[in-house]
């Protein structure tokens, strides 16, 4: 039975990719093969030696001899490591799946758009502000059209880690094209805040969107509540904290995502929603995969 | 008290803005930078009340595009120099690089008093493009002063020189004010200045910006008539009175600052929103909350039926911080609920 799972290789054995490993357990289509760090006394290394998976401290390069090992790879190391995973995964003929915010492939929510790029080499998740924040404004430019939309994710300080820390404004602004890129808005903008209560929040967002006057608010909501079941399929804890509230030109949606508590702690939905559309966007590859026979040449990349 | 020069940056163009729900026009933001450059205030902060990148849903819109107001004021600044606000999370370096084009010549990179390490990248970005860096921890009466000058420490590393002690939320009493400027005194290099910027919620404005300079501060902000959040900040004229009463040098003169506040600034301010201690600015330095919050909480108390103090106590004990005005709805959703269940206790508050 498990040899007709599709096997998959993390990079990364940090925070993400750890959580990452204990979500693939409970996959039916998903068989995790390697995990990949390079810090050999990692926590993330030790789990996966410890449940059995084979494992190296010494980059993806150790991959090159075990390529029959998987067929995917999540990268959740860096961007800047990932321009050069991109590189060798392209040429091993692997599915990148990036949760960097490197962005070498075309940015995919699950819930919007994953079916179109199923042919497509490399993906990137967003970021984690997006991954919550996109089906939402989507929800709403399916039904009328979208001159702007604006979110704001806060986050626990503690479930920042130092890359979204010293990059800030990667988030900022790669979540604000995907407000427009994937969302459907004409315009985008994002901001994040950290808070440091103790005991922490768990991530919120609140997403904003332009509506005309006469905008139908009924499908709108209809629209809203529908896509919240849609992402609660792969993240539990997604769910809005009131009805949508209408003012004379906009709708405010405020959500707050609670994580499964898998490998990080439940405040860090932020992380976990990440993980989450990981998983999900794989299975997405991995049954294209199966509907079609053997094993396909994957395409060059066409971004658009 | 050793100090015997005290510089003032007024934030009549930048806290004021809050005050102003966002509505200034580019002719009065001309008009007070140009009054304010004449009376000899060294540095004229000029942004969205949440700094650059601000104007949105969040917190409000401005009426022009933030350019339009930067090169209003670029133009007249003389004498003085024309500073902005950046908080990273919410303006960018691009936003940055832009006002810096436009002729600003001090950042103001202000982040959350235990988040410094979020301001990196701005600030290295504006010293390599030759600005004077102020940098400002927030709500700095929810860390303690050890806490709070570790954070200025990072601050100071990344190229700041000057770190500002912020009581956002104009909730410091003196002894907390006090000790917090000397923590960051004491653990700075000499060559790095301290500031203070200060809210009048408490009553306290003018009393803990002396206090500050007691401890060794060298900057404090003002803004004229106070307009600025909350119940304003320190009123930039009077503590140039008191100051020269000191025998302090600021560089500006008294009746000069007088005269914009009253003629210049006061007759803007009239038409949106007059600052003052009242049960509203004064519960926001009593809970210690974001002095922002306080327009944007009447405004949530009316829409859903509750008390802005209710709304402000209850963001208090959630321990909100600056930026999240969005809360503000949430709480006085919740607060409409409880009401809701609990008809009796609605009835007996109405």
């Amino acid at each position: 039975m498990a040899s007709e799972k599709v096997k998959v290789a993390i990079i990364g054995s940090g925070n993400i990719g750890t959580d990452l490993m204990f979500k693939l357990r409970r996959s039916t289509v998903l068989e995790l093969t390697w995990m990949v760090g390079v810090v050999p006394d990692s926590d993330g290394l030790r789990r996966a030696r410890e449940l059995g998976y084979k494992t190296t401290h010494k980059g993806i390069e150790d991959l090159k001899d075990h390529l029959e090992d998987f067929e995917m790879a999540f990268d959740a190391t860096t961007a800047h490591a990932h321009y050069k995973h991109a590189e060798l995964l392209k040429q091993w003929g692997k599915i990148a799946i990036d949760l960097t915010p490197a962005a070498i492939g075309p940015y995919v929510v699950p819930v919007v758009n994953l079916d179109q790029y199923l042919d497509h080499q490399n993906v990137n998740l967003v970021t984690c502000g997006g991954q919550a924040t996109v089906p939402m404004v989507y929800a709403v430019s399916r039904v009328t059209p979208v001159k702007y939309a604006e979110i704001v994710s806060t986050v626990a300080s503690r479930s920042a880690g130092p890359g979204t820390r010293q990059n800030i404004d990667e988030f900022t602004e790669t979540t604000a094209r995907g407000l427009s890129e994937v969302g459907g808005a004409a315009q985008g903008k994002a901001i994040i805040i950290l808070n440091p209560a103790d005991p922490p929040i768990i991530m919120r967002n609140t997403v904003y969107v332009s509506l005309d006057k006469d905008a139908d608010r009924e499908a709108i909501k209809g629209s809203i509540e529908e896509m919240v079941t849609e992402v609660q399929r792969y993240v539990p804890g997604y769910h809005l904290k009131s009805p949508p509230i209408f003012d004379e030109d906009r709708v405010m949606i405020m959500l707050e995502v609670e994580g499964a508590g898998d490998y990080l702690p439940k405040f860090s939905g932020n992380l976990d929603i990440m993980t989450s559309a990981a998983v999900r966007v794989a299975e997405g590859f991995a049954s294209h995969l199966k509907t079609r026979k053997g094993r396909p040449e994957r395409r060059e990349e066409s971004r658009a | 008290m050793s100090a015997k020069k005290i510089w003032i940056t007024d934030t009549t163009l930048r806290d004021g803005d809050h005050a102003m729900s966002h509505k200034y026009e580019v002719d009065q933001v001309r008009r007070i930078a140009q009054a304010l450059d004449e009376a000899g205030v060294p540095v004229i902060e000029v942004s969205h009340g949440d700094g650059l990148g601000g104007s949105s849903m969040q917190y409000g819109f401005s009426i022009e595009e933030e350019e339009k107001y930067l090169r209003a004021a670029a133009e007249v600044i003389k004498r003085g120099r024309m500073a902005f606000l950046l908080l990273p999370g919410i303006g960018t370096r691009h936003d940055l690089e832009r006002a810096a084009k436009i002729g600003a010549k001090v950042a103001r990179v202000a982040t959350h008093c235990t988040e410094a390490d979020i301001s990196e990248q701005h600030i290295k970005m504006a010293k390599d493009l030759g600005l004077d860096v102020h940098s400002f921890l927030m709500m700095s009466h929810m860390t303690s002063p050890e806490a709070l000058a570790g954070q200025a420490k990072l601050m100071e590393s990344y190229g700041a020189d000057c770190i500002y002690v912020v009581d956002s939320a104009g909730a410091q009493l003196v002894d907390e004010a006090r000790q917090r400027v000397r923590a960051l005194r004491h653990a700075l290099e000499p060559k790095t200045e301290v500031g203070f910027h200060a809210h009048n919620n408490l009553g306290l404005a003018v009393g803990n910006s002396l206090v500050a300079i007691e401890e060794g501060a060298t900057r404090i902000d003002g803004s004229a008539c106070g307009l600025g959040a909350g119940a304003g900040n320190t009123q930039t004229e009077a503590l140039v009175a008191v100051l020269d009463r000191m025998g302090i040098e600021t560089g500006i003169d008294l009746f000069k600052i007088m005269d914009v506040a009253e003629e210049v600034v006061y007759p803007i301010m009239r038409q949106r929103h007059v600052p003052r201690i009242d049960r509203g600015s004064l519960t926001i330095g009593y809970a210690g909350v974001y002095s922002t919050f306080l327009l944007f909480a009447q405004r949530a108390a009316e829409k859903f039926g509750v008390e802005t103090r209710d709304i402000l106590v209850e963001l208090g004990k959630r321990k909100m911080v600056g930026g999240q005005e969005d809360m503000i709805i949430d709480v006085a959703v919740e607060l409409a609920n409880q009401a809701k269940s609990k008809p009796r206790r609605a009835e007996a508050r109405a």
